[in-house]
């Protein structure tokens, strides 16, 4: 396909990025650390793992998951501690041995528990939701040899909405990466 | 520097997190071969095991239906002995339960390489053993069907549970325990039943996956924060466990029982449940790794390490047994001094104390010896006696210290009924059917973790050292 068809094509039906394919986690950390050089901004890889240092090598900022999740830890241990206050000492106050209605030491198994309970479901779910999951479909999966990327292929992709993106530079530029192939990716 | 030719000895596998030559591709061909085969095709030992734990899983549930429409008189409790067998297989269940979690999240807090090869049958092993024992304390109610009410929630009773209570703590730690041990499965599963969408040729089963799995799509910016993500959970998750069996254990340290009544049963506890909980790991491991061909994952060196730590957390558990007989004499209290002695000497349950030592101080001594820790037989037999061992342990503690209490006209004998051992033995089944569906339907390694660390080991692991090390002894390389 000549690139003036390909532009048309793309203009049609809308490009989602090109996706350059690679045999190893060594030489995607490389062509990671050119593709952020080369100024691109709007890239992602894909990996049957996480690769140590590649998101740091992609430019990509980290996540502020632990802050979240201190959040939600403190916000559960008050609740946690809350309900019990309040059901002892407000709601239904019960004399037992001569206890003070806030017998705190008392509270603490369950303050701590529900602080647990709130803090790994706040984590476990922000980060599905910040990933976007569950989504069935993304343009991503339409690339050549997609399913490898679960098994022992590396992807790399410039998506179309980069601002430096240009589909015959950008090709060109990735081709000199020396991946195994070069696709282009439809949305 | 110079190194004398033949100074040291070669590699033993021991060293080994993983079998040499490995490569991502050949982790997902092994791990997920059992999962994908045709269900025609499934081994034959496989229904075979099914089928047994099936009929123990009938025996289960027949006992259940009785024991709701009959009441809880068909066991032995009695008056002292109001925790018998049920309290007692809890228990054990739920030490068992605390391997799972403490591999996944302890060594991944550690940066122990190896747990990667057993985390996840372990997470499972873990899941299920806590569905096994929280069933027990319900069905123990005697009005199971309202066992809600131990939660606090707006009723028109206007009642709150009592949250003073170690029991009410229990419910709480239990099933924060259950829900998050549950998440971080599921967490950590994610990736590989990615993997498993890509790989089912089955329609039908790739439907499944690629539900289950949520269209994870492997993006750097996803793995970035499912990284952390699992690192938040592992590091949470740490001080739960530890939670979890002290909280137990203040069920009975809360009391004013004697030989129940101390500060150490938490950390006695707490050692005992890791104890159980690697016995139960080498007991699932060593035929696991056998059966689906998965050796070269699960080494040796895991076995050995594993067998290391049930050492470790035995004799502590020993020490603990120690020291309350130590204290028991010390305290001066009569009340405990003759729990102890009733424990010990006592006419009718003496040969339970003296089995429970044979069991989990003197069976576990050969562990010592690295040509013990290295046959997967012997690790095997030693396992299953220490998991008797701390049934035994539990039995002792909690039946046999109730029978003889402050007041002579109130002891009463302890004897188990035929229900409560259907109940216990019943339950096997219900376990054994999990853990045979889990191996069927998911991959019971997490392949992409082990992914990780074939391209860590590549970088850091044994073969690159042993290379560096083949160079500069001389030393060919054995294999």
């Amino acid at each position: 396909m000549s690139d003036a068809v390909m532009e048309a094509d793309t203009r049609n039906r809308g490009l989602y990025g090109l996706v350059a394919e690679f045999d190893s986690a060594e030489e995607i950390l490389v062509a990671a650390e050119a593709t952020s050089q080369a100024g691109y901004s709007r890239t992602d890889a894909y990996t049957p793992f996480a690769v140590e240092g590649l998101d740091d090598k992609l430019g990509m900022k980290p996540t502020r998951l632990g802050w979240i999740m201190l959040l939600a830890g403190t916000a559960g241990g008050f609740l946690g501690f809350f309900m019990q206050w309040y059901a002892n000492v407000v709601h239904y106050p019960l004399n037992i041995g001569g206890r003070p209605f806030n017998s705190w030491p008392n509270f603490v198994v369950i303050t701590f528990e529900v602080t647990v309970l709130v803090s790994a479901f706040t984590v476990g779910l922000v980060m599905l939701a910040r990933n976007g999951l569950p989504r069935p479909y993304h343009p991503i999966f339409n690339t050549p040899n997609f399913e490898n990327a679960t098994r022992d292929k590396f992807f790399l992709c410039i998506e179309a909405r980069d601002e430096k993106f240009d589909l015959t530079a950008t090709r060109r530029f990735l081709e000199e990466l020396a991946p195994t192939r070069v696709s282009m990716v439809e949305r | 520097m110079t190194v004398r030719k033949g100074s040291r000895p070669p590699f033993r596998e021991t060293n080994r997190v993983i079998g040499r030559g490995q490569s991502y591709g050949t982790v997902d061909d092994v791990v997920d071969a059992p999962v994908l085969t045709e269900p025609r095709a499934t081994p034959a030992w496989w229904f075979v095991g099914m089928l047994l734990a099936l009929a123990f899983l009938g025996m289960y549930l027949g006992t259940i239906v009785y024991l709701i429409t009959t009441g809880i008189g068909i066991f032995g409790n009695n008056i002292p002995v109001a925790w018998g067998f049920p309290i007692i297989n809890f228990v054990w269940w739920i030490g068992i339960g605390h391997a799972g979690t403490l591999i996944s999240a302890a060594l991944l807090l550690f940066r122990q390489p190896w747990r990667t090869s057993i985390n996840r049958f372990a997470e499972a092993m873990t899941i299920f053993a806590v569905v096994c024992a929280g069933l027990y304390p319900i069905l123990h109610l005697g009005r199971p069907w309202v066992f809600y009410w131990l939660l606090p929630y707006p009723n028109t009773m206007g009642l709150w549970p009592q949250f003073r209570s170690p029991l009410d703590w229990d419910l709480f730690a239990i099933s924060t325990y259950a829900s998050v041990s549950i998440l971080f499965w599921y967490v950590g599963l994610i990736p590989d039943l990615a993997t498993l969408r890509d790989r089912a040729r089955n329609k039908g089963l790739k439907l499944l996956y690629a539900v289950l799995c949520l269209g994870w799509n492997n993006s750097t910016k996803a793995w970035q924060r499912y990284m952390r993500a699992y690192l938040l959970l592992a590091a949470i998750s740490f001080p739960l466990v530890l939670s979890v069996h002290s909280t137990i254990a203040m069920d009975f340290a809360f009391s004013q029982v004697p030989g129940w009544n101390n500060t150490i049963m938490p950390p006695y506890f707490v050692a005992g449940a890791v104890f159980a909980g690697f016995a139960m790991v080498l007991i699932l491991a060593i035929p696991l790794r056998k059966a689906f061909g998965l050796e070269k994952l699960i080494t040796m060196r895991h076995l050995d390490n594993s067998a290391k730590l049930m050492l470790a957390t035995g004799l502590i558990v020993v020490y603990g047994y120690v020291i309350e007989l130590f204290i028991a004499w010390y305290s001066g209290a009569e009340f405990e001094r003759f729990m102890a002695y009733n424990r010990v000497f006592g006419a009718d349950h003496w040969w339970a104390f003296w089995l429970l030592i044979l069991c989990n101080f003197v069976a576990i001594q050969p562990l010592w010896l690295l040509r013990v820790r290295q046959s997967p037989i012997a690790l095997f037999i030693i396992s299953v006696i220490v998991s008797i061992g701390m049934w035994l342990e539990r039995f002792v503690i909690i039946s046999i210290t109730l029978t003889k209490d402050f007041l002579l006209s109130s002891w009463h004998d302890y004897q188990a009924t035929v229900f409560d051992w259907s109940l216990y033995l019943g339950s096997f089944g219900l376990f054994a059917t999990l853990f045979f569906l889990f191996i069927r339907v998911l991959p019971s390694i997490a392949t992409t973790e082990m992914k990780e660390l074939v391209h860590h080991d590549a970088h850091h692991g044994s073969d690159y050292f042993e290379k560096i090390r083949a160079k500069e002894t001389g030393l060919e390389v054995d294999g």
